[in-house]
């Protein structure tokens, strides 16, 4: 089995309605709970928006604070979902069921340093 | 003694065949990659000595096998183990046609996975199935040879990195990813149109290759119909100075019969199936073209039905432009002019050379020479214009 990160790409605005919303989470909970049935969930959150952000900086032994997001983008990381799966198209098949409740974009990538088997 | 033309036939035949079993006989494409030209390198030096063995294919794989697994024991990896222990279950004989020609079909799904872009699949499917060298594939899309490579080297990445399997899929989404595998293909011999023969011979052999390893499916043996048949216009195609004939100019003396006749009989096979597919209807349409002796013979009504299916089944503007042709031949030009004039195709080079046409067959002469000159300054290719400006200069004389 190999790791994967499922990230949820959110766009910057105003979220959904409300009843828009509980849907989405509701399918959310269904996902995640088929993951946990199958034996592929690891973790899974949500994250607060990127304004709620703090970048860290190392410099000349200092480390600098600075407020906000790394980067100004359209889009930012939503929330994360990490899975085990025995190869891309297993992930990539738990990656459409979370665009599916998400309605958002799902970025699949693997981890680094896991050995073949 | 063995000729050099004869290790390169060789070569161009097993090349791919040998790269499968190796891929999954090592679980990793480069190392596959190496051990089989390592084992090629061994055949140009022993084969004119020896003669070439009379299997040639279970000899390379044979030899590339013991390579790698030398190779592995040396650095004594993992892998190494995992090597031998394969090899006490291979015997030396040469592999069984079952298992190669399952080989083959998962490198060529995992090439054309949907998750590497589609130059990307391009490029892998002639390096690992075709053989063909980087500089080769670079020349061949025009990009330069260490952006082909970085290329290469970044899609055998995500395939190992990533696990893309190595594998065919499901039933279930078969349909779908062959489409993809076929696309591939045909986006190669597409290349090749272009004035690169051997690239359109590379996609007809993997076209072939494709309707070996999956002769149930209708639309594998319908790409292959419809290349070979196009395929067989090229000695038509081209004037002895190099500019393009279109189908209706044609001295279909030239055309090459055999692979018209194989292109037929996939067609008739295809028919039997009646699962009909876009490019299966596509390959029909090419089929009553070169049924025709003359071009005035050619059975336009036929032609039409089959275009309209197309438009069912894979409808587009290019598809409705084409298939106005048919009607200006069935209709009349009239008919057909309101059809064309209603697509959103201004961009498209062949969209104003239609147009044209119909003008000048609907009687408005200076309409349609404004429409050729539209043409010709869409066409990039110098060959491609040649005709259209001849047809423009025709206009002034009527």
């Amino acid at each position: 089995m190999k790791h994967y990160l499922l990230s949820v790409m959110q766009p910057v605005g105003e979220p959904p309605e409300p009843e828009v919303l509980e849907g989405i989470m509701h399918n959310l909970e269904v996902f995640h709970a088929e993951l946990k049935e199958a034996g592929a969930w690891v973790f899974a959150g949500g994250l607060h928006g990127p304004e709620t952000a703090t970048v860290l900086r190392a410099d000349k032994g200092d480390v600098l604070i600075t407020d906000g997001p790394y980067t100004e983008s359209k889009e930012y990381l939503g929330g994360i979902c990490l899975i085990k799966a025995p190869d891309l198209d297993a992930a990539l098949e738990w990656g459409r069921k979370a665009t599916v409740a998400t309605t958002l974009p799902i970025e699949v990538r693997p981890f680094m340093g896991e050995a073949e088997g | 003694m063995t000729s050099t033309a004869g290790i390169e036939a060789v070569f161009r035949a097993e090349y791919g065949r040998a790269v499968a079993v190796l891929v999954r006989f090592l679980g990793d494409i480069d190392l596959a990659e190496e051990a089989v030209q390592d084992a090629f390198a061994t055949a140009v030096r022993k084969w004119p000595e020896t003669g070439i063995p009379p299997s040639p294919a279970g000899w390379i794989i044979t030899t590339a096998r013991n390579r790698a697994v030398d190779r592995l024991r040396r650095e004594s990896t993992r892998e190494a183990r995992h090597a031998e222990a394969a090899q006490l279950y291979a015997p030396d004989a040469p592999p069984e046609e079952g298992p190669v020609r399952d080989d083959r079909l998962r490198l060529i799904f995992t090439c054309c996975h949907p998750a590497l872009a589609t130059r990307a699949q391009v490029a892998l499917t002639l390096r690992l199935l075709g053989g063909l060298t980087t500089p080769q594939i670079a020349r061949a899309f025009l990009v330069p040879e260490p952006t082909m490579a970085q290329r290469l080297v970044r899609a055998k990445a995500k395939i190992r990195d990533a696990r893309i399997p190595y594998r065919v899929p499901r039933d279930a989404d078969l349909p779908e990813r062959v489409r993809g595998v076929l696309a591939v293909v045909y986006l190669i011999f597409n290349e090749g149109y272009g004035g690169r023969e051997d690239l359109c011979a590379e996609a007809v052999r993997l076209g072939r290759v494709l309707a070996e390893l999956m002769p149930d499916e209708p639309e594998v043996l319908g790409l292959l119909a419809l290349m070979l048949l196009i395929e067989a216009r090229r000695p038509a195609r081209e004037t002895p100075d190099g500019d393009l004939v279109l189908l209706s100019d044609q001295d279909r003396r030239l055309w090459d019969r055999d692979l018209i006749a194989e292109g037929q009989s996939l067609v008739r096979r295809c028919l039997r199936r009646n699962q009909p597919g876009p490019y299966q209807i596509q390959a029909a349409i090419n089929a009553v073209h070169s049924d025709a002796p003359i071009a005035a013979a050619t059975d336009w009504g036929q032609i039409l039905a089959l275009y309209d299916q197309l438009m069912v089944l894979a409808p587009s503007p290019v598809v409705a432009l084409n298939r106005a042709v048919a009607v200006a031949e069935t209709e009349g030009p009239r008919t057909a002019l309101a059809l064309v004039d209603a697509l959103d195709l201004d961009g498209y080079h062949a969209f104003h050379a239609v147009r044209a046409e119909l003008l000048r067959r609907t009687g408005r002469p200076t309409e349609a020479a404004a429409a050729y000159e539209a043409a010709i300054a869409l066409t990039e290719n110098p060959a491609e214009r040649a005709p259209l400006e001849r047809r423009r200069t025709e206009l002034q004389g009527e």
